[in-house]
């Protein structure tokens, strides 16, 4: 469906994918948009690869993107946004936490960490926005906070009200650190308004 | 009211939780399962419902069997498993079909086409057919919530235990629901003989199977008007029949088309599809797994194209559906790239890393069991050799016994975990003990079910919503059986645990070891202060990749350049050393003596 946003996250089982894309799915909920948010859960949380498809808009059917299909990807991990390029199409824009976490046949020293991850995308014409969101959340004093500091990212590339997504983080975060989990996300959009300011890029 | 959704709100809810409010709606009173993904969140999400009992039980049998008793006794009652799960619940399920019920009794199972997280890709609609029992097959959250309501009515209504199927892509998609007004059960709480109806002598079975036929013919007729079986007319070339997710996919990938959506996947409305298949041009049949739908069009003489076009494997997608229907391929897609792979894994601080670090160095046979440690089967550890289903590492070993004789003493063990051991590891145990076998059981106790996401279990003494209740002492329960020799280790000790292992499969009995140390995901592990962490003195390794055996995730490969080498002090040839990720590491300890050059020390203690 043309008027459908395709969003796609991806990263490593444990670093709060699944609640990151609750909130995202909760903000549009909230702007009155249809959603479907698909997930996996299981074995594959173990320290594998994870995703989750979010597609939103007037009416959603299938809960899963179409290869070619996602309009972002936000990778919390760098290698993980090279897995999945068949997601992505020329017009895809892509926003890439610059950690790294080994995978087993690289901490194990069988095989090598790509180091070109970021012009490998490039080179295909994506535009790919690089954020060190682990530094960002330990910024603020949380390192558990790169999911919020993602999701503010993303938030500069979509039109939804800042206090819609403010709200959501309020009701779904613990207080106890409910302050530091929004300042990772203020943090987080800040970053990308800055590079977007810089490569004078427009929201979708 | 702990759930504090208001009548009319629309909630973005899981399928799972959608059909928990569902229950809760349709006022369920007793709730039974074992955990499985992807049907665990559905009981787990109860227990936020006040008025309803919820319970873990050990298996997907006594479940069943809960529910059933409920139902008897006038309660409308829900049981809920994985695909696999109604492999284990079949026995109640076939008979429940021939008894009824009193209160309305559904079962959901959930289904895992791709196999994301199960052992097989079994189709759960061909049990509707082969018990006949109704089914119902939601294709979204707000489905799954109104269709659990339906189910119980018809339960009721048909005197019939109802059958909800749901996919991983309906159990864990999250959409809007809309929250609804509860109802009551139309069937009165108290005890009733009925024995005709509930005791299945054969004498009794005989006029019960006559029932339950007759119960069919009408369920054919409902399926008809029901009114979730519904046509939606588009273009007449193309016609799809559809049920459950794939309807989504359908209308995704063609949009203009005419859809017969069944909601009811069996038993199917034979007018109705007859009708829709003199509409439209070309009749195409939509669904994942089996040609459970295609194959009754085709017995009902009508030509149709489905498992020629559509992969009878994994699960569907727009994009497949579309590519198979039109033959044309989407064009300008990006090929995967070449990376390496991130398998799942043992998390850092894993008491079972340490166990099979101790079964890999032994060289035996392992017979393994579903959880989180059929991941030992993976490179490096590579410590598993067989895994089938719940509860089967205990029977296969003991078969491998007694197919070799004596010659197998010493060469195999089986593993199993706290909850599977529970779940249907002791009748394998009982068997052993009875059968004069010579196995050795390791039983791994994390204190919790891991994999489904931190289940309490009959030996945890913890119930689902978390209360106390009696914890099943395993070691007690073992030397009940007869199992002579019982010993309870520590696997982080893995050297020790060695010895005994060594010890133990060399014993001419029955031997049972049990490893407890709760897992490293838990609060008590996650939350216990002053840890000691562990750090690889870089001075003192000599890279010889010791370490790395136990493949733990903290632990990682920094590789050097000969340059590199030398300006940290090594010789040129040394290809790298190891490192202690500090954000992974729990201190858990168990690297520490597999360094011979004792280079991995506790974090700041290193200055020496």
């Amino acid at each position: 469906m043309a008027n459908t946003t395709n969003l796609f996250l991806c990263g490593v089982g444990g670093q709060g994918i699944l609640l990151a894309s609750e909130v995202i799915s909760s903000a549009c909920m909230k702007t009155g948009l249809d959603i479907k948010q698909s997930e996996v859960h299981g074995m594959a949380q173990r320290g594998g690869s994870v995703v989750a498809h979010l597609r939103f808009g007037a009416k959603v059917y299938s809960p899963l993107i179409e290869p070619g299909g996602a309009d972002i990807v936000v990778s919390f991990e760098l290698l993980e946004a090279l897995r999945y390029l068949p997601y992505m199409n020329r017009n895809t824009r892509v926003i890439v936490n610059t950690q790294k976490i080994l995978p087993a046949p690289v901490a194990t020293g069988v095989e090598t960490y790509p180091s070109d991850v970021i012009d490998q995308l490039s080179q295909r014409g994506i535009t790919v926005f690089p954020l060190d969101a682990f530094a960002a959340a330990k910024a603020v004093g949380e390192t558990r906070a790169v999911n919020m500091v993602l999701v503010g990212a993303l938030s500069a590339l979509l039109s939804f009200d800042e206090k819609i997504f403010l709200e959501v983080i309020s009701e779904r975060i613990p207080e106890k650190v409910r302050e530091k989990n929004i300042a990772a996300f203020l943090k987080g959009k800040e970053a990308l308004q800055d590079i977007l300011m810089s490569s004078k890029q427009t929201r979708i | 009211m702990k759930n504090k959704h208001n009548i009319g709100d629309n909630v973005l809810l899981s399928g799972n939780e959608a059909i928990a409010r569902g229950a809760f709606e349709a006022g369920v009173k007793v709730a039974s399962a074992y955990p499985g993904t992807p049907s665990t969140e559905i009981l787990e999400n109860l227990c936020t419902y006040e008025g309803i009992y919820a319970e873990w039980a050990p298996n997907e049998k006594v479940a069943l069997e809960v529910a059933l008793g409920a139902s008897f006794a006038g309660a409308r009652a829900l049981a809920t498993m994985k695909h696999v799960g109604l492999n284990v619940a079949a026995d109640p399920l076939f008979t429940a079909a021939y008894t009824g019920v009193k209160g309305g009794l559904v079962i959901v199972t959930a289904d895992d086409p791709e196999m994301h997280s199960s052992q097989n890709e079994q189709d759960n609609r061909n049990y509707a057919y082969a018990a006949k029992v109704p089914m119902l097959e939601p294709s979204d959250a707000s489905e799954a919530k109104e269709f659990l309501k339906i189910a119980f009515r018809i339960s009721e209504e048909f005197d019939t235990p109802v059958l909800l199927r749901t996919t991983t892509r309906v159990a864990h998609v999250k959409g809007m629901v809309r929250i609804g007004i509860t109802e009551n059960s139309s069937a009165t709480l108290g005890i009733e003989k009925m024995p005709e109806k509930f005791v299945m002598l054969p004498a009794h079975a005989r006029k019960r199977r006559v029932e339950l036929e007759k119960r069919m013919v009408r369920m054919q007729g409902f399926a008809e008007t029901f009114p979730e079986n519904r046509v939606e007319w588009g273009d007449k070339q193309k016609g799809f029949v559809t049920s459950g997710v794939s309807y989504l996919y359908v209308k995704e990938a063609f949009p203009e088309a005419s859809v017969l959506k069944l909601g009811m996947a069996y038993p199917f409305p034979d007018r109705m599809i007859k009708d829709f298949a003199l509409e439209v041009k070309d009749l195409f049949i939509v669904e994942e797994l089996d040609p459970f739908i295609e194959d009754h069009v085709r017995a009902l003489g009508i030509t149709c194209r489905g498992k020629e076009l559509i992969p009878t494997m994994g699960e569907l997608n727009a994009h497949i559906v579309r590519r198979s229907i039109t033959g044309k391929a989407a064009a300008d897609l990006f090929a995967p790239v070449l990376i390496p792979l991130r398998p799942p894994n043992l998390c850092a601080g894993c008491p079972h890393r340490g166990i099979f670090h101790a079964i890999s160095k032994l060289k035996v046979f392992v017979a393994g069991d579903i959880g989180c440690y059929t991941l030992a089967a993976l490179k490096p550890l590579s410590s598993m050799d067989s895994c089938v289903c719940m509860g089967a590492s205990i029977g296969t070993a003991f078969g491998m016994e007694k197919a070799l004789g004596r010659e197998a003493i010493g060469k195999i063990v089986a593993v199993i975990g706290d909850s599977t051991f529970m779940h249907s590891g002791i009748t394998g145990l009982i068997n052993v003990v009875y059968n004069r076998g010579f196995s050795t059981v390791i039983i791994l106790d994390n204190r919790t079910t891991g994999m489904t996401g931190h289940q309490p279990n009959p030996s945890t003494g913890v119930t689902l919503c978390g209360q106390e209740g009696a914890a099943v002492d395993i070691e007690a329960l073992c030397r009940a059986i007869g199992v002579q020799h019982v010993i309870t280790i520590d696997p982080h000790q893995h050297e020790s645990a060695e010895k005994i292992l060594r010890q133990e499969i060399e014993r001419p009995e029955p031997s049972v070891i049990i490893t407890k140390a709760p897992c490293a995901l838990l609060p008590e592990v996650r939350k216990k202060k002053n840890k000691k962490l562990y750090t690889v003195q870089e001075k003192t390794c000599t890279g010889c990749r010791s370490c790395l055996k136990i493949g733990c995730p903290a632990i990682e490969w920094v590789p050097l350049t000969p340059e590199e080498a030398e300006q940290m002090g090594y010789k040129k040839t040394q290809k790298g050393h190891s490192s202690i990720n500090p954000v992974m590491c729990i201190g858990c300890g168990q690297c520490v003596p597999l360094c011979k050059f004792k280079a991995i020390v506790i974090a700041g203690e290193d200055n020496g």
